[in-house]
């Protein structure tokens, strides 16, 4: 399994990469493979405001339909419209091509709440042992 | 799938699986003065007994293969060819809904896949649901998929006064906990043009009916343009009577984007008002937005023909508190109904039943031309209007009023 080191997590499994006042925001290697193949994802609009911690979107897989929730709060400045026709692209690159949406943050501050690729990754391991 | 009662050997099998020994310890929890609660019922009486209790009371009610029933409104009491009722009495499709395990019963889910092909082919378009309970729910479900096709960001649906009466009020129940505005229907003289002419960029969704309620065919060429030159989104929802669609160009060729109904007419009794069917189209690029379930035909790993539940994206299963659908199933006995009537119909069938309404619709309406005054058809705008200058109330309000045509329906208030 892999954990970008290049990127920050938040608890409920998206990840955001920093550049410079936007983020991108996908959904991690562990939450893809848990969710297992993917078959839509809804995404919102661009224009459309995030707030942090709030629900914006659905990864819908074969056997489960899981929110995502904004890791930071702003302003959606792009869309990742190529998973309308090839929604597998989550699962085949998470961190890559598989990204959901671009964000132009708020407050850059949002992001010290989210979790290094260590803390997330043995947060990872808490929730598969138990 | 067959539906057979447990036999005795079934209860004790099971009984001994979970270690109990009778059914009298099984309900052991049960405290004793509910387990068989004291129903003070009439002695028991033979079935000669019961039939003639039943006839005596059958015999009160006035029944409508005896008499003219003028109630329509989506009730209509077609003939139903016997082949409907044998087919949908068989033990095999004997249950409303769609099984749980759905693919275990490839013959209810071929049914429905027929069925949805059926609608689709009847409405002109790409994708039907397994069904709703009724006209009135379908059309309650439209506006919930137009709000949820623009994201709950639009709040106003726009419902024709010429929309079934029931049906604008059950739309209205079902989305009281909703925040939209049903608008639009407050005047009986609101035309279509009226209607277009609310349309703005708040608008989800413009609901009209027809052939409408008064029995109108209002002109639904070049509506879909009109309304999206005021705003390109705006989702167009036609209530439709599928009978008419045997002679009507298909609301899917003026550019609907769902179309809906009650599909009663296509072989179902008039069924004391239920079970009903709602009938429920829609285009590919809103699917997701569809309530219930769709059924899809595909091949096996050994490449035989199969049928599978292939989309229930608005359902609680899938989408738990985030469902926009209490719609959790089909009313599946309805839906195999009216696939058989359409089936032993076939499209000549359908056009000759439709042409035949057609034809007495119009002998109805020049007999009724001779015992009144012309009837409004189609509806007369001036006559809703208030008193002209010089008079203070309605002539209809002045007593003993001489006027000789004063005790006849004023034809604006239908």
């Amino acid at each position: 399994m892999e954990f970008d080191a290049d990127v920050r997590y938040a608890t409920t499994h998206e990840w955001a990469r920093l550049a410079g006042d936007e983020i991108v925001v996908g959904v991690s290697d562990y939450a893809q493979s848990t969710l297992s193949d993917v078959v839509y994802v809804e995404l919102p609009e661009v224009g459309d405001k995030l707030t942090k911690g709030e629900q914006f979107g659905v990864v819908e897989s074969v056997k489960a339909a899981g929110d995502i929730y904004a890791p930071a709060s702003g302003t959606v400045v792009a869309v990742n419209s190529s998973l309308e026709d090839a929604p597998e692209l989550v699962n085949q690159d998470p961190f890559g091509e598989g990204w959901l949406v671009r964000v132009k943050l708020d407050d850059a501050g949002d992001l010290d709440d989210l979790l290094d690729a260590a803390a997330y990754q043995s947060l990872v391991e808490a929730e598969q042992s138990a | 799938m067959v539906y057979t009662p447990h036999t005795d050997d079934d209860r004790r099998v099971m009984l001994r699986a979970i270690g109990v020994s009778s059914l009298a310890e099984l309900f052991a929890d049960v405290p004793e003065q509910y387990r068989f609660p004291d129903l003070d019922l009439p002695e028991a009486l033979s079935e000669m007994d019961v039939l003639r209790e039943l006839q005596s009371l059958a015999g009160d009610t006035l029944n409508a293969n005896a008499v003219p029933t003028f109630l329509g409104a989506g009730a209509y009491r077609h003939w139903v060819p016997s082949v409907v009722d044998y087919v949908i009495s068989r033990g095999e499709f004997a249950t409303a809904y769609t099984p749980y395990q759905a693919e275990v019963s490839q013959g209810t889910l071929q049914a429905i896949f027929e069925y949805q092909s059926l609608i689709c082919d009847l409405t002109g378009m790409d994708v039907a649901n397994a069904s709703h309970y009724d006209g009135a729910t379908a059309t309650a479900e439209a506006v919930i998929q137009a709000y949820n096709v623009f994201r709950k960001k639009r709040r106003k649906i726009l419902i024709s006064p010429a929309v079934h009466p029931h049906y604008r009020a059950v739309v209205r129940t079902y989305t009281q906990g909703m925040d939209v505005d049903i608008v639009g229907d407050d005047l009986i003289d609101t035309s279509l043009s009226d209607l277009v002419g609310q349309v703005d960029a708040d608008t989800a969704c413009v609901i009209i009916q027809s052939p409408n309620f008064l029995g109108q065919i209002e002109p639904l060429a070049g509506l879909a343009d009109r309304i999206h030159a005021r705003d390109p989104k705006t989702l167009l929802a036609v209530v439709t009577n599928p009978i008419s669609l045997g002679l009507l160009e298909p609301p899917g060729s003026f550019g609907a984007d769902i179309v809906l109904g009650e599909g009663q007419p296509l072989g179902l009794g008039l069924n004391f008002g239920g079970p009903y069917l709602g009938f429920y189209a829609t285009r590919d690029e809103v699917v997701r937005q569809l309530a219930g379930r769709l059924v899809g035909q595909t091949v096996d790993a050994d490449g035989k023909l199969g049928y599978v539940m292939t989309l229930t994206t608005r359902e609680q299963h899938i989408r738990r508190d985030k469902a926009t659908s209490n719609i959790c199933s089909n009313q599946g006995l309805m839906a195999l109904a009216a696939t058989v009537y359409l089936s032993a119909l076939g499209k000549h069938g359908l056009r000759q039943i439709a042409g035949s309404r057609r034809l007495r619709h119009r002998g109805l309406w020049s007999l009724l031309q001779r015992v009144r005054r012309p009837l409004p058809c189609p509806r007369r705008r001036d006559q809703r209007r208030a008193p002209g200058p010089g008079s203070d109330r309605p002539d209809s309000d002045r007593p003993g009023s001489d006027r000789p045509d004063s005790d006849r329906p004023d034809p604006g208030r239908l």
